[in-house]
């Protein structure tokens, strides 16, 4: 089973980097992750092989609905400073636009957008992850991608009004 | 009959693209089979055009944005052979914290798991503070127990507290000391020091042994109130106000700020009498 906890091993960075697009938190992204990698050596008996990758983007993405809900019931607690520091050294002024056009779509939404286009996830793969068909998976994306059209195009007033 | 048979035809012919498949064809899953009628419906239908380098913009964003994280150095904790040891997982570790804060012998739990633990650990404190504010901020009556003028106030909840405590003056941002009282907290006494400004507004200083690392300022919002924490010396402090946000933290920096440059302070009758000679 050396194999299990290689594959595993090799997915952190993904994994980090998926948790950290979803949070946008640093710290609470690689929680997330920790969090994940105990879930998933603890049920290393209950992966029946297909792709171990979403199969932990599986288990991340339920670890943070769960956390999701459970603040929803306590207090919010976020950092005075920022507490990803790539923010601010982040060499295209573009970049935080869309951190916020991202910060302003619904949970599942933005789950699905960053599993394809940050991640590479199938359409049928991000469905799995989600458990939901695949008819929601395309419709939380086209919400997604509109949303964050909308959300971009608000921003940019003044090419708006050149046409 | 015979219509129905035409139609299927033309429909062949020009099949039209679905919003689907303009998605699959930015997200490089498209069939392939089908990639040249998108183009071709694309060559005729800008409007789909402007969506698709839409798509495709916002794509190349968030992967600018945050593509590169997957390329840095994985921190020591993610290591495996550690995480699959049940006694130093994540829960073990936040619950031994939490354990060892309150019952304040934390020093070598904490050295593991400072990071994973240190929200939950927050979390209990400011929820402690909060709900004092939020109980005696309404308070019209009997918001304190000692009054601000009272000698006897800052020595009584230092002596209880076990710590030399002093209430920040806060009269820049026009609030004047009330008062404080005492109160059960997280590990032992709680001295909360309650300020008015002359609107009614209230706020609360809250300060209770800590036990934990000095940490960074903190805000945290519950509603219609909102607390600033941050622990110094062993001490944790609270300041808690109305959820507007950058007049707390000017506040509860303010309120740093003099504690800090009045650290350290060793017992509380040094303080108390030194009135006399100041």
């Amino acid at each position: 089973m050396g194999s299990f906890r290689q594959g595993v091993s090799a997915s952190v960075p993904a994994l980090r980097r998926y948790a950290r697009a979803l949070t946008r938190d640093a710290e609470l992204a690689d929680d997330l992750v920790q969090d994940t990698l105990v879930r998933a050596l603890r049920s290393e008996h209950l992966f029946h092989g297909g792709d171990l990758r979403s199969w932990l983007y599986t288990i991340l993405t339920n670890l943070n609905r769960n956390r999701l809900r459970a603040l929803a019931r306590r207090p919010t607690m976020a950092a005075i400073e920022d507490n990803d520091a790539a923010d601010q050294a982040g060499p295209e002024a573009g970049s935080r636009d869309i951190e916020r056009a991202l910060a302003t779509l619904a949970d599942d939404q933005r789950s699905v957008l960053l599993l394809v286009v940050l991640e590479g996830l199938s359409y049928r793969e991000v469905a799995e992850v989600q458990g939901v068909p695949i008819g929601t998976v395309m419709s939380r994306l086209a919400r997604a991608r509109m949303q964050i059209k909308d959300y971009l195009d608000g921003k940019r007033p003044a090419l708006r009004r050149v046409k | 009959m015979n219509d129905k048979k035409l139609d299927e035809i033309m429909m062949e012919r020009d099949l039209p693209v679905t919003a689907d498949e303009l998605h699959a064809y930015v997200d490089g899953l498209l069939p392939s089979d089908r990639s040249d009628a998108v183009e071709a419906w694309l060559a005729t239908h800008p409007k789909d055009t402007a969506y698709v380098a839409e798509w495709r913009v916002q794509a190349e964003a968030i992967r600018a944005r945050y593509g590169a994280v997957a390329n840095e150095p994985v921190p020591a904790r993610f290591d495996l052979d550690d995480l699959a040891q049940p006694r130093r997982n994540w829960r073990a570790i936040a619950a031994a914290t939490i354990l060892a804060a309150v019952t304040g012998s934390a020093a070598g739990w904490i050295a593991h798991g400072v990071s994973a633990a240190s929200q939950s650990r927050f979390e209990q404190f400011s929820a402690e503070a909060l709900a004092a504010h939020n109980l005696y901020v309404t308070e019209v009556r009997h918001p304190i127990e000692v009054g601000a003028g009272e000698d006897h106030l800052l020595p009584w909840l230092s002596r209880r507290v076990g710590a030399t405590l002093r209430a920040p003056n806060l009269e820049a941002y026009s609030l004047k000391l009330l008062g404080g009282r005492l109160l059960p907290g997280p590990n032992g006494a709680a001295a909360l020091f309650m300020y008015e400004t002359p609107g009614g507004e209230r706020y609360t200083f809250y300060a209770s042994r800590a036990n934990t690392p000095r940490t960074a300022l903190r805000y945290n919002a519950a509603g219609d109130a909102a607390a600033v924490l941050w622990v110094e010396s062993d001490m944790g402090y609270v300041v808690s106000g109305p959820a507007e946000r950058e007049r707390l933290i000017k506040i509860a920096q303010s309120a740093y700020r003099e504690i800090e440059s009045r650290l350290p302070t060793r017992s509380t009758e040094n303080r108390t009498t030194s009135r006399r000679g100041s």
